[in-house]
């Protein structure tokens, strides 16, 4: 993002999280309420772009290693004659996906809390700074008005 | 078909509607002619917006991810729309075109998310300035109020507003067809708001407005509200209270229930179906002013139908869930998503005959309806048999036509207030007037 910018700005998404990374516009007169919003901001990010990229290797690499498996007990290789690679259909795979999410159900209890509790804190940072905001604007537009 | 209205004189007639009991007008009369072409083009433009859109109603409980599928046509306009580089726009339709036909041969579900995806996908690659652009901005809430499944639970609603028996009060049905649709608006924004990091990682969702930070989470929830809260006060205050009360707790099983249970228990399904259910027992409601077994039954056929959409679509999603952590049937138990996906069209076979039972409808509809009932009971079975992704596709795009079909079959064998009246079923006003109208 160009300097001189003075919002936030968000990227493509992340290769292994499927997240966006958004880089947060510090503003040299940033209040201490701001400032909290702005943390909780990263701070989640930071945890979401954690927990989802370790889920999602998990995931790629549990599949294949299941697809090896299972194409080992059928007695194929990896890849065919051709190289290509050799896939299970979907009704084999979905032995696979049933495992994957029992497995992970606890995880994702956890997860699902920590997420609903950091999304309605910074939710709410947010009201509390835009509140806060208009506040100054109202005060700001009735001094010049005073004027 | 005969379609015989009756028009007569309210007399001491209690309207339920009240907002219409302040202006009451002296002859209410049946909008006839012009209300029942009215109801079959909007059936019609919804059969082809089915056929095209693969749109659903309001399962935006149960199908809130899909639905993204059919947003294909409006978010490509959307895309152009808020592309910087206009010369490059060309480029981009062309490669979105190939990648059209070479996707085309692919499965269903994944066709239609990769046309976004095709002609997006180098404005993905960009950072964007995270502001909000006003002219921007209808574009954005419509995504994030799914103005096209809103656009449907507006129509079920109009349905069960269509089939209840009484005459029909124009304001009161625009009151309570804009009431439920700003209540859907409210409800599928909270959604999203819930669903975030969730629709990142799935293929279908991971093009929403707040996922792609084209708003913040602050606007999302005072857009709801200021959806939400208008449209039950409508419905409660222009309507009657017992349909605001049931947009109200539909909004809260929808957001409160439906989304979090997603992530815990396969149960979400079901708490999802009555999701779609209600609309048009607010549609009745908002006509009747009560909750009869008329209205019940329309509730329970959408009921039913949910289960056979939504069973076929997730079988082919189940990668996507199993990732992403939701606790859906088709991965789970899968003999049971099958088995309760055919259950499901055999019920709606037998709700169809219990229609007019209640006398809602006259005897021609369960006859007329069977043919419809019959084909997708028998991709139910095909499904639930062979289990596979072609069976699964075929009931899914068989469930998006014999909904419409299903209700607008209702609706021309509706009962007729004039043949109530005959048989003295409804309570008789002092004078009447009746005069019949045989519409070609």
């Amino acid at each position: 993002p160009p300097a001189h910018s003075r919002s936030d700005w968000i990227g493509p998404p992340d290769k292994h999280s499927n997240l966006r990374p958004v880089i947060f516009y510090v503003p040299p007169e940033e209040s201490a309420l701001e400032r909290r919003l702005r943390e909780a901001r990263q701070e989640a990010q930071a945890s979401n772009q954690r927990f989802w990229a370790r889920h999602n290797r998990a995931f790629r690499q549990e599949k294949e290693e299941f697809i090896y498996s299972r194409l080992k007990a059928k007695g194929l290789e990896m890849r065919d004659e051709s190289g290509r690679k050799a896939t299970l259909n979907a009704e084999e795979m979905a032995d696979f996906y049933k495992d994957f999410l029992s497995k992970n159900f606890k995880k994702h209890l956890q997860y699902n809390r920590d997420w609903y509790k950091r999304n309605f804190r910074i939710t709410f940072l947010m009201g509390q700074v835009a509140l806060v905001r208009a506040l100054r604007w109202l005060r700001r537009r009735k001094k010049n008005v005073e004027q | 078909g005969l379609f015989v209205w009756h028009l007569r004189n309210s007399g001491g007639r209690q309207i339920p509607c009240r907002f219409v009991h302040l202006y009451h007008v002296a002859n209410d009369r049946l909008i006839t002619f012009q209300y029942f072409n009215f109801l079959k083009r909007m059936y019609v433009t919804q059969c082809n917006k089915d056929l095209s859109q693969r749109a659903k109603p309001k399962s935006d409980s149960i199908v809130s991810p899909f639905h993204e599928l059919q947003q294909l046509d409006q978010e490509k306009k959307v895309v152009h729309k808020i592309s910087p580089v206009p010369p490059v726009h060309q480029l981009w339709s062309e490669t979105s075109g190939r990648n059209e036909l070479r996707e085309m041969k692919s499965a269903a579900e994944t066709e239609d998310s990769v046309m976004p995806v095709g002609a997006e996908s180098k404005e993905d690659r960009q950072w964007k300035e995270m502001k909000l652009r006003l002219d921007d901005l209808p574009g954005i809430l419509a995504r994030l109020s799914k103005i096209k499944l809103t656009a449907l639970v507006i129509s079920t609603a109009s349905a069960g507003f269509a089939m209840a028996p009484v005459p029909f009060e124009l304001t009161c049905f625009l009151l309570a067809s804009l009431g439920t649709g700003l209540a859907s608006c409210a409800a599928n924004s909270i959604n999203q708001f819930f669903e975030v990091p969730f629709d990142s990682n799935m293929n279908r969702t991971k093009n929403r407005p707040l996922v792609r930070g084209q708003i913040s989470p602050l606007l999302a929830v005072c857009f709801a509200a200021s959806c939400g809260i208008p449209g039950i006060a409508l419905l409660t205050l222009g309507v009657n209270p017992l349909t605001g009360a049931l947009g109200a707790f539909n909004i809260f099983l929808y957001t409160c229930c439906y989304t979090p249970l997603k992530r815990m228990s396969i149960a979400n399904t079901w708490v999802g179906a009555v999701v779609g259910a209600i609309p048009p027992v607010m549609g009745w409601t908002a006509a009747t002013g009560s909750l009869d077994a008329g209205a019940l039954l329309l509730g329970g056929i959408l009921y039913s139908w949910q289960f056979p959409h939504f069973n076929a679509l997730s079988w082919g999603l189940r990668e996507d869930y199993s990732r992403g952590g939701y606790c859906m049937m088709s991965v789970t138990h899968p003999g049971l998503c099958r088995r309760v996906a055919l259950r499901h069209c055999l019920a709606l076979i037998g709700l169809s005959t219990v229609a007019p039972v209640l006398d809602i409808t006259t005897w021609t509809f369960p006859i007329i309806s069977l043919p419809i009932n019959l084909y997708i009971s028998y991709l139910g079975f095909r499904f639930y048999r062979d289990a596979d992704r072609s069976s699964s596709r075929k009931l899914f795009f068989c469930s998006l036509w014999h909904l419409p079909m299903l209700l607008l079959v209702m609706f021309t064998c509706k009962k007729s207030v004039l043949e109530k009246e005959d048989k003295g079923d409804l309570p008789g006003g002092g004078h009447e007037t009746a005069m019949e109208i045989r519409l070609p």
